[in-house]
C-alpha cells in the first residue's frame, strides 16, 4: 500500500520544448571533452592491437562501463515532431555518448588506486581464510587495522563513522562517548556521561555528532562539549542523518518518527508510526527514505513530508531484527528472527534472494559486500558475478561471550568494524571499499581548510526536505495532468485518517492559573479532530443527497409509453 | 591465496610542501553521488538568485550632445569608440571606457539623419538633411593625434552636395562604395563628388539602407511605402521587394547567416527574413508596446538589440520570439538608435534625451578580467539554471522583470486586444462552412505581397 502525494514544485505541467528537452535528457555531466583534451586521449585513437578474445571482453567491459556513467538509456527521439527540438535533442545526446566514453575511458587508465581481492588458491575456499592468515600476507599498515578494543566494564558499544571513514564515534551502553581518528588510531576525546547512550550518529563533518542517551538526545562538539539537548525528541532508541538534507531522524521509545533539520533547529516533521516500539531504522543512502523494521515484520518507509508512510510491506512473518540497504538503493536486505534472509528489489518490492542465515544486524559496503552478524559470529556475503546472487565469502568468529551489537563498514576502506558487547573490534575485508574517492564528495585526507569550505558548499546545496521521494530521479521531469478521476472510497478514507493523524499531533498551548485542566484539555482535542472530519463526513451527506436526488429522477422516466412524449426533456 | 587490501600512503595524497596546491581527486562514479538532480534544482535555484542580485546592466551615460540622436556609427578596428549624430548637426566621436568626447565633428547645418564607418576604419561618412555628405577622417593615427588639438574638432575631408535630403548612409563592406537614401537610393564613390549610380523603385522616400556582410554587392533598404527592397549593385535594376502593412524603420543584416535580415518595423514587432524568400517571415519577435526605431545585431549573429519608441531597449535571442532581457530608465526617453558593441559585450542606446547610455549585454556579468576557474563556475550555473528554467519557482525567478508602468499596462491593453481579436477570428472560424475561412500564420499575415 502506497500514499502518493507529490510536491507540485518539482515537476512542470507545460511541455514547452524546454521542457520537453530537461525531461528526456538526463544530467548535466561535467564537460569531458575539455578532460579528453588536456589528457591527451583521442577518440580517434585507434586501439592497440590485442588478440580477438581479448579485445571483445576489453569492449564488454568498457561497454558496461559507458552504460553505468550513461544514467539510463538514450531519449527516444523518434516521437518528436518540432524539427528544431530534435536537432538539438540530437546534439545533445550526442555530447551525453561522448562523455560517458570518456568517463568509462578515465575510470580504466587514470584512477590511482585499485580495489582489493581475496582469492583462494586450488581448494581453499575464501569463508575458511582467517583474519590471522590475512594479517600475514598483507603489509604492515594495513595489519594494523586489525584489532579488538576490550572494555568489558561499559557496556555494548555502538559505532559510527564519518563519511568519509576517517574518524569514529563509539558509544557503550553505560555512557562511554569516545572520538577516535582512525588513520593514525588515535583517541582524540572520550566522555563519560554517566547515562545510558543507546545511539551515537555523526552529523555532516567530525566535529558534531548525536547521541541518544537516556531522557534526550544531545550534540556533542568534537571537544565533548555539549551543545544541544534536543529535548523534543524523547528517549530515542535509533538516530540516522541524512547528509544532503542535514536532518537527523530519530525513532524512540513510543514508536514516534521524528525529522529535525540541525541547521536552523526546525522540527520538520514528527509522525506517530502507529505499530510500536522498534529499534531497527536505516536511511536509504540513495532518496533519502528512512526506512523502519517493525515487530509485526512489517518495514514501512517514510518521508518528513506525509504522515502516513510511502510504502508498507510485510517481510518477516515475526519481527525484523534489522535492515540494511544497498548503496545504489535498489537493494534492501532485512532479516527476521525465522533465521532468515531476504534481499529485496526496491523497484518491484520483490524478494530476489533468501539466505538461510542469521542475521541481529546487516550492512552493504560501498562495493555491494553484506556482512550480517549475530552471537560472536559475522558472515560476509558477496555477489561474485554482479548478478545479484548473493553467496558466502568470508566469515569471522570472536571469542565466545562476545555479542555483536553492530557492524558497520568503513567507507573507502576495506574494513569492517563491529561493536559489540565488550568493546569493538575491527577485521579486514579485501574489497569491500571504494578504492578511489572523490576529492568533492568525501576526502579522507581532508585538510581543516577543506573541510569549512565543504561544509559552506554543503549547506548551499542543502535539499528541502520536500525532494525526499522514492524515485530521485524524477525531480524535473514533466508530469502529464492527468484527467481528475473520482477518488475512490478508500482513497477518501485514507484521506480522512491522515487529517485526523495530523488533528491529533497539534500541540496545545499550557494555560496557566486553573485553566488547564485534562477534561478541558481532552474536549479540546476532541473538537480538533471533528473539525478535521467535518470536511469529509460532509462530503459525504452531500454525495448521499445527491444519488438521492438521482433515484427521485429515475421513476420519472420510467413512465408508460403512452405518455412518454410528457416526460420534461433536460435542455442538452 | 592471493589477497590484496586497499592502503594508500599519506604521501601520496597529500602535497609535500605548504607552497604545493592541495591535491584532489576525482571518482565520477554515479553512485558515489545521490539525489543528483535534486541538488542541481537547488543549484539551479540559487543561481537563478544570485542572478538577479548581480542584475546591475548599466554602466553610464555619455552627456555632452544638445540635441536627441538619431544616429550611432561602430568602428570597427576601434572597439572602445562610438560616433553619434545629433539632431543639431553635432557628430562626436565618444570613448567608451572613460565616457567622455574624444573629437567633434562639426559643420552640419540641420540634423545629422546618417553615419557610416568605412571597413578599414579610416573614413567617417555623415549625411544630413541639408542635403550634403561629408567625409571625415578617422584613421587610428589621426585619432591619436586629436588628443593633442586644442578645439577637439576636426576638419571634413570631403563635402558633397546633391539635390534631396538624405535619411541614411551605409558603407559597403568590403569596398569604398557608400549608399545613401533619401529620395532614391544613391551609391558613391569616396571620390566622386556625384553619386555613380542611382535606383528608383517606387515612389516614396527611402528611410533605411543596410549593405549586406557576406555578399558586398547587396543592399536592403526600406521606404515610406512600407516596403522593403533588395538591390544588387552589379544589376542595374532592383531585386526584390516585399510590401508589408506597416513602414519598417531599420533593417540589420544577421552577420553569422547573411541571407537573413532583421526587419524593425512600426506595428512594435520585428520581422527576421530570409532574403532568398520573402514571401513569409521566418520568425516575427513580439515584445515592444510601441513602435521599434532601431536594430543591431550582435557580431557572434546569436542575438540582436532594439531599440524602440517606448522608451526601452530589448536584446532577443535570433530565433526567438520574445526578449530575454529589456532594460529601461526613468531618464531614458523615446530611443531611437541602438548599437552592439563589436566585442558581444555592450549595448549602446541613443535616446531623445541627448544621451548616450552604455549597457551591459549580459545584464549579470562579470566585467573585466575572469579567472578561469570563475569562468566555468558561470558557465555550470548558467547551464544548470537553463535546465531547470521550467520548472515553476525557477521560472518564476528568471522571468521576472521589472516594468515600467505605462509599459505595463500597455502591454496588457495590447494582450487583451490580440486576444479579442483572436477570439472573434475562433469564432468567425467555428460558425462558418469548414474550409472557408483559412488562418494565415502570424508569420504571413503582415505582408502584402512580394514583388520581382
Amino acid at each position: 500500500m502506497r500514499a502518493t502525494a507529490q510536491d507540485p514544485r518539482f515537476y512542470s505541467y507545460s511541455l514547452p520544448a524546454s521542457a520537453i528537452a530537461a525531461s528526456i535528457l538526463k544530467f548535466q555531466q561535467p564537460n569531458f571533452t575539455r578532460l579528453r583534451l588536456s589528457w591527451g586521449l583521442s577518440s580517434k585513437a585507434k586501439p592497440p592491437v590485442t588478440m580477438g578474445a581479448k579485445k571483445e571482453n576489453s569492449d564488454d567491459e568498457m561497454d558496461e562501463k559507458v552504460k553505468k556513467y550513461l544514467r539510463g538509456d538514450a531519449a527516444n527521439l523518434e516521437g518528436v515532431k518540432d524539427k528544431k527540438l530534435k536537432g538539438q535533442l540530437a546534439v545533445r545526446e550526442d555530447l551525453y555518448g561522448k562523455s560517458a566514453k570518456t568517463a568509462a575511458k578515465i575510470e580504466k587508465w587514470l584512477l590511482p588506486s585499485e580495489g582489493g581481492y581475496l582469492e583462494a588458491e586450488g581448494i581453499e575456499k575464501t569463508w575458511r581464510i582467517k583474519q590471522e592468515s590475512i594479517a600475514r600476507e598483507v603489509d604492515i599498515l594495513s595489519s594494523r587495522n586489525q584489532y579488538d578494543i576490550v572494555l568489558p566494564e561499559l557496556g555494548p558499544y555502538t559505532l559510527d563513522f564519518t563519511s568519509n571513514g576517517r574518524y569514529m564515534a563509539a558509544a557503550g551502553r553505560k555512557g562511554h562517548l569516545a572520538i577516535v581518528d582512525m588513520k593514525t588510531l588515535n583517541l582524540i576525546k572520550e566522555i563519560q556521561v554517566r547515562e545510558t547512550v543507546r545511539d551515537v550518529a555523526y552529523l555532516h563533518n567530525e566535529l558534531f555528532f548525536a547521541a541518544a542517551q537516556k531522557k534526550y538526545t544531545y550534540i556533542y562538539n568534537r571537544e565533548g562539549t555539549e551543545l544541544h539537548c534536543l529535548k523534543e525528541h524523547g528517549p530515542v532508541l535509533r538516530l540516522q542523518f541524512l547528509k544532503n538534507h542535514f536532518l537527523l531522524a530519530s525513532i524512540n521509545k513510543f514508536g514516534q518518527l521524528r525529522y529535525q533539520d540541525v541547521t536552523m533547529g526546525e522540527m520538520i516533521g514528527n509522525f506517530r508510526t502507529g505499530l510500536g516500539r522498534t529499534d531497527v531504522m536505516q536511511v536509504n543512502p540513495f532518496n533519502g527514505v528512512v526506512a523502519l523494521g517493525h515487530s509485526s515484520g512489517t518495514v514501512t518507509m517514510w518521508k518528513p513530508t506525509s504522515s502516513v508512510p510511502l510504502v508498507k510491506m510485510l517481510c518477516h512473518p515475526g519481527p525484523v531484527s534489522s535492515l540494511a540497504f544497498h548503496p545504489n538503493g535498489h537493494l534492501m536486505a532485512t532479516s527476521g528472527r525465522e533465521n532468515k534472509i531476504k534481499i529485496w528489489d526496491l523497484r518491484k518490492f520483490e524478494v530476489i534472494q533468501t539466505l538461510p542465515c542469521h542475521a541481529k544486524t546487516l550492512n552493504f559496503s560501498q562495493k555491494g559486500l553484506l556482512a550480517a552478524g549475530t552471537g560472536s559470529f559475522i558472515q560476509i556475503l558477496a555477489d561474485f558475478s554482479g548478478s545479484q546472487n548473493y553467496s558466502s565469502y568470508m566469515t569471522h568468529s570472536m571469542a565466545k561471550g562476545y555479542q555483536v551489537g553492530k557492524v558497520l563498514f568503513r567507507p573507502y576502506e576495506d574494513i569492517l568494524g563491529i561493536g559489540h558487547s565488550m568493546g569493538w573490534s575491527s577485521i579486514l575485508i579485501p574489497g569491500s571499499g571504494e578504492p578511489n574517492f572523490d576529492s568533492w564528495v568525501a576526502n579522507p585526507f581532508e585538510t581543516s581548510k577543506q573541510r569549512r569550505e565543504k561544509e559552506v558548499h554543503s549547506l548551499l546545496d542543502k535539499l528541502p526536505p520536500e525532494t525526499i521521494m522514492l524515485d530521485p530521479t524524477k525531480v524535473g521531469t514533466v508530469r502529464v495532468p492527468q484527467k481528475k478521476e473520482k477518488p475512490t472510497k478508500k482513497d477518501i478514507e485514507a484521506e480522512m485518517e491522515a487529517a485526523i493523524e495530523t488533528a491529533k499531533d497539534t500541540e496545545f498551548k499550557k494555560k496557566t492559573k486553573g485553566r488547564n485542566k485534562p477534561s478541558k484539555r481532552a474536549t479540546k482535542r476532541r473538537e480538533m479532530i471533528d473539525k478535521a472530519k467535518r470536511p469529509f463526513l460532509e462530503q459525504q451527506t452531500q454525495e448521499h443527497e445527491t444519488s438521492r436526488k438521482k433515484q427521485k429522477t429515475n421513476p420519472e422516466t420510467e413512465m408508460p409509453k403512452s405518455l412518454q412524449r410528457f416526460v420534461r426533456q433536460k435542455a442538452t | 591465496m592471493k589477497v590484496k587490501v586497499i592502503s594508500r600512503s599519506t604521501d601520496e595524497f597529500t602535497r609535500e610542501r605548504s607552497q604545493d596546491l592541495q591535491r584532489v581527486f576525482r571518482n565520477f562514479d554515479p553512485t558515489l553521488r545521490s539525489q543528483e538532480k535534486a541538488v542541481e534544482y537547488v543549484r539551479a535555484l540559487n543561481a537563478a538568485k544570485l542572478d538577479k542580485i548581480f542584475a546591475r546592466p548599466f554602466i553610464g551615460a555619455m552627456d555632452g550632445h544638445r540635441d536627441s540622436i538619431k544616429c550611432m556609427a561602430k568602428n570597427p578596428n576601434y572597439l572602445k569608440a562610438i560616433f553619434s549624430g545629433s539632431d543639431d548637426g553635432d557628430i562626436r566621436l565618444w570613448d567608451m571606457a572613460s565616457r567622455r568626447t574624444v573629437c567633434q565633428f562639426p559643420g552640419h547645418q540641420g540634423a545629422v539623419q546618417g553615419l557610416t564607418v568605412s571597413t578599414d576604419g579610416s573614413i567617417l561618412v555623415s549625411c544630413g538633411s541639408d542635403c550634403t555628405v561629408r567625409l571625415w577622417n578617422v584613421s587610428d593615427a589621426n585619432l591619436a593625434d586629436s588628443d593633442y588639438l586644442s578645439d577637439n574638432s576636426a576638419k571634413p575631408q570631403a563635402v558633397y552636395v546633391w539635390k534631396n535630403a538624405f535619411r541614411a548612409v551605409d558603407h559597403q563592406w568590403d569596398g569604398d562604395l557608400f549608399a545613401t537614401a533619401g529620395a532614391q537610393v544613391d551609391v558613391w564613390n569616396h571620390n566622386r563628388s556625384q553619386p555613380v549610380n542611382t535606383f528608383d523603385w517606387g515612389s516614396d522616400t527611402t528611410i533605411s539602407i543596410r549593405f549586406n556582410p557576406g555578399e558586398p554587392n547587396i543592399l536592403a533598404t526600406s521606404a515610406n511605402d512600407r516596403s522593403i527592397t533588395l538591390y544588387d549593385l552589379r544589376m542595374s535594376s532592383p531585386a526584390r521587394k516585399v510590401i508589408m502593412r506597416t513602414k519598417t524603420n531599420s533593417i540589420a543584416w544577421n552577420p553569422m547567416e547573411p541571407m537573413n535580415f532583421t526587419a524593425a518595423n512600426e506595428d512594435c514587432n520585428c520581422y527576421s527574413y530570409d532574403a532568398r524568400k520573402l514571401e513569409e517571415a521566418k520568425c516575427v519577435h513580439k515584445d515592444h508596446v510601441s513602435a521599434v526605431m532601431d536594430i543591431d545585431f550582435s557580431p557572434t549573429g546569436r542575438e540582436f538589440v532594439t531599440g524602440s519608441y517606448d522608451r526601452t531597449v530589448r536584446i532577443f535571442q535570433y530565433n526567438g520570439g520574445h526578449s530575454r532581457e529589456i532594460y529601461h530608465t526613468k531618464r531614458m526617453q523615446r530611443v531611437f538608435c541602438v548599437k552592439y558593441s563589436c566585442d558581444a559585450s555592450y549595448v549602446i542606446s541613443g535616446s531623445d534625451d541627448t544621451n548616450l547610455r552604455l549597457w551591459k549585454a549580459k545584464a549579470s556579468e562579470q566585467l573585466g578580467v575572469v579567472l578561469p576557474r570563475e569562468r566555468k563556475k558561470q558557465e555550470y550555473l548558467e547551464a544548470v539554471k537553463n535546465r531547470y528554467k521550467h520548472l515553476p519557482e525557477v521560472k518564476r525567478i528568471v522571468r521576472h522583470r521589472h516594468l515600467p508602468k505605462p509599459v505595463y499596462k500597455a502591454a496588457n491593453l495590447r494582450r487583451t486586444m490580440i486576444e479579442a481579436e483572436r477570439r472573434k477570428e475562433q469564432r468567425r472560424k467555428a460558425h462558418s462552412a469548414p474550409g472557408s475561412i483559412v488562418t494565415e500564420p502570424v508569420r504571413k499575415r503582415r505582408i502584402i505581397k512580394e514583388v520581382e
